[in-house]
C-alpha cells in the first residue's frame, strides 16, 4: 500500500505524518472510519479540494477503504505543539473550559465527549484533536462555520460549530494546538461514559456516538 | 433608389433565411408525426414483451454511453442532472433525467425521448444545447432509444430543477441554436456498410453513436462544432484542457498495430501494457466502457483498429517527429528534476515499473507514444495535477502519481518535459515553460 499511495504522500508526508505547511494534515494513526468518510466527502462534494477531488474521482469506495485502513495502521511519533499565537490566558482557559465541559446553557457539549477523553479521538470514526497545526484546526473550524466543509447528514460538527462565536473558536484551537500528546497516542474503543448526544447533534459519519446504548467506559 | 432595393433584397435574403432556418429546425414535427406513428407499429410488435430484460438493455445502453458522467452532480442521484459544463461560450446544466414529472421526463413519451436523441430536441419542441451531443445520439437506432427510455423511467425520480445555462447571450437563444443547427447538425441515423463484417458494423454503431468518441476526438471549430460522427481525427477538448489523441494515427494510439486483445483490455480495465487511460478517458472507462460485454468492446476494437489501418498510410505523409535542440541550462535541469522526482518510479533509463503480475505499475517514459505527442498537454496535466488510473473490476487499485503543482515550477516542469522527451531514444518537440503556464492558468492555480 505505501506504493500505492505515493499519490497521498506526496503532499501528506512521508507515512501521512503531514505536509510541512499545516494544510496537509496527518493521516497517520487516525481512525479508518473517520479517513474513509473524508474520503467520500471528498469524492461526494461535501469537502471541497480539487486536487484531492482529481485524485480519487477515479477510485472506487473500496479501493478508498484500503486506503484509509493502510493510513490508520500507521503507527509514527506525534510532533511537539508548535501553537505560538498572541492569545491572553483568559482566553486560552475559556478555550479549555469549551474543550473539556462544553457549555450546557448552549446545549454544547465537551469535545472530550465525543473526541475521547484523552482528545486522542474514538473508534472508528471519530478523529483526534491533538497533534494538529493551528492553522489546520482554524481553517476546517472556519470551514464548518461557512459551510463549506460538511459531514454526512445529519452534520454534528456543523451544530455544534455553529453555536460557537468565532473568537471562542480560536481559543478552543489555540488550547488544543497547545497540547501535547497523552502517553498513549491511540484512539479510544469506545466514547466516554456519559449521556448520548442530544437528538439535535446526532452526527451522520459517527452514528454509534448517539446510540442509545451511549457512552460504553 | 439603389440603397432601397439593396435593402429590399437583404431583407428578402434575410427572411427567405430565417424561414429555411426555422423548416430545418422543426419542419419533422410537423410533417412526420404520421409516418413515425406508423413506423412504430411493426416496432413495437418486433419487441420482446419482457420489461425487465429492457429496462436491463436500456442500463447497458446508459453505460455503453457513459450518460451518467454528464447527467449527474457530484454527490446526487445518478442521472439527476444539474451537473455544471464549463463550455468556452459559459456554462450548461446537464438535464433531470429521472422520471420525476415536474422536473425529469416523468412524463415523456418514447417518441418525446426518441425526438430528443434523434433531432436534439426536448419534448416541448425546445432546441437542446449540442453540449448534449444529439449528432451522436442521433446514431442510436430507435429500439435502443426505447430500451434507454425504459431504464430511465425505472429509476427512482428526483424532484431537481435544473439551473438556467449561462451562456453568452445571444448563444443560448434558440434562434442562435437554430441557425447553429442548420449550419452544423443534421441526424445521421447509422447506416451499416455491406461491405464490411457484422462485428465491423456493430463496432461502428458503438462508436459513431452511444460511444460518441468523436466528441471528443475530433477538433472543434471556433463555434464549438465537433468534426462528423465518425471523425477521430484527434483534438484539443476546450476547457478542461486535454488532448484526444488522434484514432486514426498509429504514432499516437497504436490502434493500426496493437493487438485487438489489448486494445479490448484498455476498455476494459483502463491498462494494457504501455498504454495507460487517464483524465476524461479515465472516466469513460471507469462509467462506461468497464461495463461493456467482451463482444461490444471486440468490435469496437474491429472499428477502430480497421479505421487507424486505412489511414495508416496516410499518415506517412506527416513529417516525422524532430528531436528538439535542448539549451545545456534546460537539459541539466531537466535531468536533475527527473532524478529528483520522477526516477524513483519511472527508472533511471525511464524504464517503469512492472508488478510481479506482469501489470504496469509505472509506465515506461521510453518510447511512450502519450510522452510522444506532438501536444504536450496531457503531459502537462499529468505532472502538475498528478492522477490515478481508473479502479475497475479487473484492475481495481491502480498505482497513482503525486500532483507536483506545489512543488514544480513552469521552467521546472517544463525542462522535465522536455527530458522526457528527448532522452532513451524518445524525439519529441520541447515544452516551453508558456505552455505548462498556459494550462495551468487555464487550471486556476
Amino acid at each position: 500500500m505505501a506504493e500505492r499511495t505515493k499519490a497521498c504522500t506526496a503532499c501528506h508526508g512521508d507515512q501521512g505524518r503531514a505536509g510541512p505547511d499545516g494544510y496537509y494534515p496527518r493521516l497517520a494513526g487516525k481512525p479508518a472510519g473517520y479517513l474513509h468518510n473524508q474520503l467520500r466527502n471528498f469524492a461526494q462534494g461535501r469537502r471541497h479540494y480539487e486536487l484531492m477531488t482529481r485524485l480519487i474521482d477515479p477510485l472506487t469506495d473500496a479501493y478508498l477503504g484500503d486506503m484509509a485502513r493502510y493510513f490508520s495502521s500507521l503507527e509514527l511519533p506525534y510532533p511537539k505543539p508548535s501553537a505560538n499565537n498572541t492569545i491572553s490566558a483568559q482566553r486560552l482557559a475559556k478555550g479549555q473550559q469549551l474543550v473539556t465541559q462544553g457549555d450546557a446553557s448552549r446545549g454544547l457539549p465537551a469535545c472530550t465527549q465525543c473526541h475521547g477523553v484523552r482528545l486522542t479521538g474514538v473508534q472508528p470514526n471519530v478523529p483526534g484533536l491533538l497533534g494538529l497545526p493551528l492553522d489546520y484546526l482554524n481553517a476546517q473550524l472556519g470551514a464548518w462555520q461557512t459551510g463549506q466543509r460538511k459531514a454526512h447528514a445529519p452534520d454534528c460538527m456543523a451544530e455544534v460549530v455553529k453555536r460557537i462565536p468565532a473568537d471562542e473558536l480560536i481559543a478552543v484551537s489555540s488550547w488544543l494546538a497547545r497540547q501535547a500528546l497523552p502517553a498513549d497516542t491511540h484512539p479510544a474503543p469506545h466514547p466516554p461514559a456519559g449521556p448520548p448526544l442530544p437528538a439535535a447533534l446526532r452526527c451522520g459519519s459517527a452514528p454509534e456516538l448517539s446510540s442509545t446504548a451511549g457512552g460504553q467506559p | 433608389m439603389k440603397t432601397s432595393r439593396i435593402g429590399w433584397g437583404l431583407a428578402c435574403t434575410l427572411l427567405a433565411l430565417t424561414a429555411y432556418v426555422v423548416w430545418d429546425n422543426w419542419a419533422d414535427a410537423w410533417t412526420t408525426s404520421a409516418s413515425t406513428t406508423a413506423s412504430q407499429v411493426p416496432h413495437e410488435t418486433a419487441r420482446p414483451v419482457d420489461n425487465n430484460a429492457q429496462i436491463e438493455r436500456g442500463q447497458y445502453l446508459a453505460r455503453a454511453g457513459n450518460c451518467v458522467a454528464c447527467h449527474s452532480a457530484r454527490g446526487a442521484a445518478p442521472m439527476s442532472g444539474g451537473r455544471r459544463i464549463d463550455t468556452p461560450f459559459g456554462a450548461v446544466f446537464s438535464s433531470n433525467l429521472t422520471p420525476d414529472a415536474d422536473t425529469g421526463i416523468g412524463t415523456w413519451s418514447t417518441q418525446d425521448f426518441w425526438q430528443a436523441l434523434h433531432h436534439g430536441r426536448s419534448k416541448d419542441g425546445r432546441l437542446l444545447t449540442p453540449a448534449f451531443p444529439y449528432n451522436h445520439t442521433s446514431v442510436i437506432s430507435r429500439a435502443d432509444s426505447d430500451d434507454l427510455l425504459a431504464w430511465l423511467q425505472s429509476l427512482a425520480p428526483v424532484n431537481q430543477p435544473t439551473p438556467p445555462h449561462t451562456l453568452m447571450w445571444p448563444l443560448g437563444t434558440q434562434a442562435a441554436l437554430a441557425v447553429w443547427r442548420s449550419l452544423f447538425f443534421s441526424p445521421t441515423p447509422f447506416k451499416p456498410d455491406p461491405a464490411q463484417t457484422a462485428e465491423w458494423n456493430r463496432g461502428a454503431y458503438l462508436v459513431t453513436g452511444l460511444g460518441h468518441c468523436a466528441a471528443c476526438h475530433s477538433p472543434r471549430n471556433a463555434l464549438g462544432a465537433s468534426g462528423a460522427v465518425d471523425d477521430l481525427s484527434g483534438g484539443l477538448m476546450p476547457v478542461v484542457n486535454w488532448y484526444a489523441p488522434d484514432l486514426t494515427r498509429d504514432s499516437e494510439t497504436g490502434l493500426a498495430t496493437t493487438p485487438l486483445a489489448h486494445i479490448v483490455q484498455l476498455l476494459r480495465t483502463g491498462e494494457s501494457g504501455q498504454a495507460q487511460t487517464s483524465g476524461p478517458m479515465a472516466e469513460v472507462v471507469q462509467h462506461g466502457t468497464q461495463h461493456m460485454t467482451e463482444a461490444d468492446l471486440h468490435a469496437m476494437a474491429v472499428y477502430l483498429q480497421s479505421r487507424a489501418q486505412k489511414a495508416a498510410t496516410a499518415a506517412l505523409a506527416h513529417p516525422a517527429p524532430v528531436r528538439a535542440k535542448v539549451s545545456l541550462t534546460v537539459a541539466s535541469k531537466g535531468l536533475q528534476i527527473y532524478d529528483r522526482h520522477c526516477a524513483q518510479c519511472h527508472g533511471e533509463q525511464g524504464q517503469g515499473v512492472t508488478t510481479a503480475a506482469g501489470r504496469t505499475a509505472y509506465p515506461a517514459m521510453a518510447g511512450n507514444r502519450a510522452v510522444l505527442l506532438n501536444d504536450p498537454t496531457n503531459l502537462v496535466q499529468m505532472v502538475l495535477y498528478g492522477g490515478y488510473g481508473p479502479a475497475t473490476a479487473l484492475h481495481p487499485r491502480p498505482f497513482g502519481m503525486p500532483p507536483a503543482v506545489l512543488e514544480l515550477d513552469d521552467r521546472d516542469i517544463s525542462a522535465v518535459l522536455t527530458h522526457l522527451r528527448t532522452q532513451w531514444g524518445n524525439q519529441a518537440s520541447e515544452v516551453t515553460p508558456l505552455q505548462v503556464n498556459r494550462i495551468r492558468a487555464a487550471q486556476g492555480n
